[in-house]
């Protein structure tokens, strides 16, 4: 499998506190790898210097490199506005503008100016298909995104961020505001797109963690404390301090 | 013991409720006592003839105020048309753009200050700069932007405030979708607020309406029919303090007061008819 992210002795630092120490962590092409850890750990951190999401809040420190195919995402050459749309982001409270539902999906293709190269009715079409919303929404496109449940806005998120066609997306922690069923459907959505998309999910649900990633990470205080396949890390992890916060003794 | 714990907590309940009840009750008189009054006394007065004859002047108080009417909407348009982009302007670069120092907190240290500065010293800075120093004289232009410097405070601090409320789930996803900064504010931040902008600039066409002080010495107080930018005036509100204190004409003071109360209880009117729309358009259903 080809490596599509690629940290290298990553620290990250918000003032004088060390939010990430010495991170190195490969994620693969058409993979799902799942970020898991107790809160503070750094995991959402981390997943946030993926698409430089850290560079707006003041006060911050990286050093280290996050390579994204082959180029270094924090070298001076980068375009960040390019970087993000390469790199889709879905948040844990779904976050639609208060829009219509299309517009919603047509927000990013218009602001990168791909308006006069594509039909938008089709592709809002299309993405919304991905997404597994089509169906639901499909005969009232102009209601407002703010009057779908809390997992249809989440799909619809997700929509948004497949519209500008990336080739990753960072979730973070994608479906801890939804219930059960929300949850369900998100995550057999994240099956389907891993098929053309490389997928980091954050997660506070280790059964989540279990159900739908190939790999994992475990974050423990800033420190990668063990990586790997996910059926290794849940079944025989080599350190101590997974094997404790899997099994619930702690966080 | 416990039981007399519970009969002192529940009549300390019922004093509360007394109270803040009472106080509700008062202000809600003294408010209705006010616009009663005014109402009552001034709405016999008004009529076609008096809304579309120019006041006589003279000591008796005869006319009507159809100049006045258009002094102050003038005045008022322009005002805002001055206001509008130095005011949004500078409360979107304070909400997103000004970094967190020194200099940005004596900036709105200083917009605090001049917000609670009496009208009357705003009258005197624009009396010495726009009438004399600027030779714009007692007109329309020297009342116009005596009342910008007035009211920008209040529109910066209100647009601010409404940017600052627009949640940053919404500047975050659009910035991971790839959208400039400028993108952002200009297609998410500032549609989400609008209703809280628009609302301090209707703020702010109140105030203008409302305001005397600063205009007696900046915009004459001449009853004639503006021509020009450079023609003096008289809003209602100078109108009827005209009328009140050079005149024996205290019914048409309470005329005119009716009528100011009245565009006012309209301005208001329209502006929440125009939020509640926009919330629905905005959420598809009431806040």
């Amino acid at each position: 499998m080809r490596s599509k992210i690629l940290a290298k002795n990553l620290n990250f630092h918000y003032g004088k506190t060390q939010a990430l120490k010495d991170i190195n962590l490969e994620m693969e092409e058409n993979h799902i790898t799942a970020l898991i850890g107790p809160s503070g750990c750094g995991k959402s951190t981390f997943l946030r210097t993926l698409n430089r999401m850290n560079d707006i809040i003041p006060g911050v420190k990286i050093e280290g490199e996050v390579i994204l195919d082959d180029k270094n995402i924090y070298d001076k050459s980068i375009d960040v506005v390019e970087l993000r749309k390469r790199v889709g982001m879905v948040f844990q409270q779904p976050n639609p503008f208060p829009k219509s539902i299309y517009d919603n999906v047509a927000f990013g293709p218009k602001m990168l100016g791909m308006k006069r190269l594509v039909n938008m009715d089709e592709l809002v079409e299309k993405t919304l298909r991905q997404a597994a919303l089509w169906d639901e929404v499909k005969d009232e496109l102009k209601r407002s995104a703010l009057t779908l449940s809390g997992g249809q806005q989440q799909r619809l998120c997700i929509a948004r961020v497949l519209a500008v066609e990336p080739e990753v997306i960072l979730m973070d922690e994608p479906c801890s505001a939804l219930d059960p069923v929300a949850t369900l459907k998100i995550e057999e959505l994240m099956q389907k797109l891993k098929n053309d998309y490389t997928i980091v999910i954050v997660t506070h649900n280790m059964q989540q963690a279990a159900r739908v990633s190939d790999c994992t990470g475990f974050f423990l205080l800033g420190e990668l404390i063990e990586h790997g396949k996910t059926s290794d890390i849940f079944s025989r992890p080599k350190d101590k301090r997974t094997d404790d916060y899997i099994t619930g003794r702690f966080g | 013991m416990l039981r007399v714990k519970a009969i002192s907590s529940k009549s300390t309940q019922r004093a509360a409720m007394v109270f803040v009840w009472g106080a509700g009750a008062v202000t809600m008189l003294i408010l209705l006592a006010i616009i009663g009054y005014v109402l009552v006394q001034g709405i016999p007065e008004i009529g076609w003839s008096f809304l579309t004859t120019k006041p006589e002047g003279g000591l008796s108080g005869d006319g009507g105020i159809s100049t006045v009417i258009v002094s102050t909407i003038y005045l008022v348009g322009l005002t805002i048309a001055i206001l509008l982009i130095p005011g949004i302007g500078a409360g979107i670069y304070l909400a997103e753009y000004a970094p967190d120092n020194r200099l940005t907190h004596i900036i709105r240290y200083g917009i605090e200050t001049l917000a609670g500065i009496p009208s009357i010293v705003f009258g005197l800075f624009g009396f010495a700069l726009f009438v004399t120093a600027l030779h714009f004289r007692f007109s329309l232009l020297s009342g116009a932007l005596t009342l910008v410097c007035l009211l920008l405070p209040t529109l910066i601090r209100t647009t601010e405030e409404a940017i600052k409320a627009v949640p940053r789930g919404h500047r975050e996803g659009s910035l991971a979708l790839g959208a400039t900064k400028w993108q952002t504010i200009r297609h998410v931040v500032l549609p989400a607020a609008l209703p809280g902008i628009v609302t301090g600039v209707i703020l702010c066409v109140g105030r203008a309406i409302e305001e005397t002080a600063c205009l007696y010495v900046t915009l004459g107080g001449s009853a004639a029919m503006p021509t020009s930018l450079m023609s003096g005036g008289r809003t209602l509100s100078l109108h009827l303090f005209y009328l009140a204190m050079e005149t024996n004409a205290f019914e048409k003071a309470m005329a005119t007061g009716a009528v100011l109360i009245l565009t006012i209880i309209i301005i208001n009117t329209i502006t929440n008819w125009l939020s509640y729309r926009y919330q629905v358009k905005m959420r598809g259903r009431l806040s």
